[in-house]
Parts: C-alpha cells; structure tokens; sequence
C-alpha cells in the first residue's frame, strides 16, 4: 500500500509585467490582452504554492524538511521575482510572454532542478485570488 | 447611525522612489521597492460611507451607485496602470499606500450626497499591509 504523503509550502512575491506580443502591433495586441497590454506595466501580488508528493523518510518522518524547501524557493524563485519587473528584470521572460500560465512552468522548470527526482512536484500560482494556474497537470 | 462598505479592487504598478534623492539613498530607504523598472500588486479597496437609512428605501445608500462611483472615479483610472507614470491624481506624490489611500479619499468625496457621509477608505497592498484614512 502507498505511503505516499502530499506536503505544500506557499511563499508570495510581488511584480510588474506587462502582456504584449512584440510581433503584433499595438491594436492587435489591445484586442488580445486588453488592459493587460498598457506599456507602462501593472502587476500582481502573487501567490505560490509548492506541492511535493513522496513517502516520508523512515528516519525524519518528513517528504522534505519544509524550512530547506522554503529556502530553496526563496533563494531560485523570489530572489529574483520579488519586487521585479517580470519582461524586464528577469532573464525568462525576453522572448516567452509573462502569463500566469508561463510564470508557473518557469517556477517548476527551475525548482524541478533543485529538488530531489524521487518527489513528484506540482506548482500552483495564484496571479490574483480569482485567477490561478497548475503545471504540470497531474 | 449605520455603516455600509463597498469592496472593490484593483491591479497596478509603482515604486517608491523619491526623485530629489540619488538612487543610493532611495534604495537606503525604500528597498526593493526602489526598484526602477518597478513592482506591482494586487490592491483591494474598501469604501465605507455612513449615515441613517432613507425611510422610504431602507437604503443608506444606494450600493450599486457607490460601486459606479468607485469604479468612474478611481479603479478605471487605477486598474492595470503604473501609478507613477499613468494616474493624473498621484502626479508629483510618492505612491505610497498612505498617498493613496488619502488621493481616492478625495476623488470619491465629492461624489458622496449629502446626508450621506464618506466615513473610511481602507487600501491593501498585500493581503498583510492595509492603510486606512478617516478624512482628518
């Protein structure tokens, strides 16, 4: 029988971005993304959500030591999203639109690296309260 | 005497970032909310009027007019927008939370009748950092 236990940590980080596709003009990308295209920016508090699905380790009890996961976030995903510009301060985003959708592969494909291979991850990204994402889709 | 609140919310861009200092002292005391190419959040707005039910509505106020107001007045020209660069109501003030609690105050004001009192706006930037202004 499965032992397999999900645990979740939920950090938040606060950005500006800004929705446009360059190879449109303006009026088409008004009509795609709205207000959401203002070339002055707006932005988000966002919310994240980390989940890890493992059987605990016989000898701590824990999937992962949750304050090692929190740094692990911390240092790979807030660090540089905190307080940024998503299009223009951070190196994912040059040629890849900052939609939730986008934001939410870009935190896994990251966290994916530093997190041990035995772990299933899922990463839920809260853009506002209303509007979330999923990857991957489990 | 009652109460009656409205809550609406908005999304937008800023940074603190004072121009009549360099950048050094502005990251000294703003941090990373000094960010030049700014930051953003998720506001939400609470709108609080005040005042005694009309007799003939059991109404304070009607809320579907409060929620125009706010919207005309302030999430329309709020929402989706750099609070620095695009809102004329904050030109030439730091956007603080503080600034702009007090900035709705006074774009909503003068569109509240009378016997009807504005009583509070209460501003969250974070769902841990809110602001509220009385009018004094």
């Amino acid at each position: 029988m499965s032992q397999k236990v999900a645990v979740f940590r939920k950090e938040h980080f606060n950005a500006a971005h800004r929705l446009f596709n360059p190879s449109w003009d303006n009026n088409r990308n008004d009509e795609v993304f709205g207000k959401c295209n203002n070339p002055n920016f707006h932005g988000h508090n966002y919310d994240l959500i980390v989940k890890l699905v493992g059987e605990p380790d016989p000898e701590t009890g824990y999937v992962m030591d949750m304050k090692a996961l929190s740094t692990i976030i911390k240092e790979n995903v807030l660090k540089k999203f905190d307080h940024k510009n998503l299009n223009l301060d951070t190196e994912y985003f040059k040629n890849v639109n900052p939609t939730a959708e986008n934001i939410c592969v870009v935190i896994y494909n990251i966290l994916r690296e530093k997190i041990d291979k035995r772990l299933e991850m899922q990463v839920r990204l809260y853009e506002t309260e209303r509007n979330f994402v999923e990857y991957p889709v489990l | 005497m009652v109460y009656l609140t409205r809550l609406e919310h908005f999304n937008a861009a800023h940074k603190l970032y004072n121009p009549t200092w360099n950048r050094e002292k502005n990251e000294e005391v703003f941090g990373k909310c000094a960010n030049e190419n700014w930051h953003g959040h998720n506001y939400e707005l609470l709108v609080t009027v005040k005042g005694n039910p009309d007799p003939d509505t059991g109404f304070l106020f009607d809320v579907k007019k409060l929620s125009n107001i706010i919207k005309d007045e302030v999430t329309e020209k709020l929402d989706h927008k750099n609070l620095n660069v695009d809102v004329d109501f904050m030109r030439g003030k730091m956007c603080s939370t503080e600034n702009l609690a007090i900035a709705i105050w006074k774009q909503l004001e003068p569109h509240i009748p009378s016997p009807v009192k504005l009583h509070c706006v209460k501003l969250y930037e974070t769902p841990r950092i809110y602001i509220e202004y009385f009018g004094d």
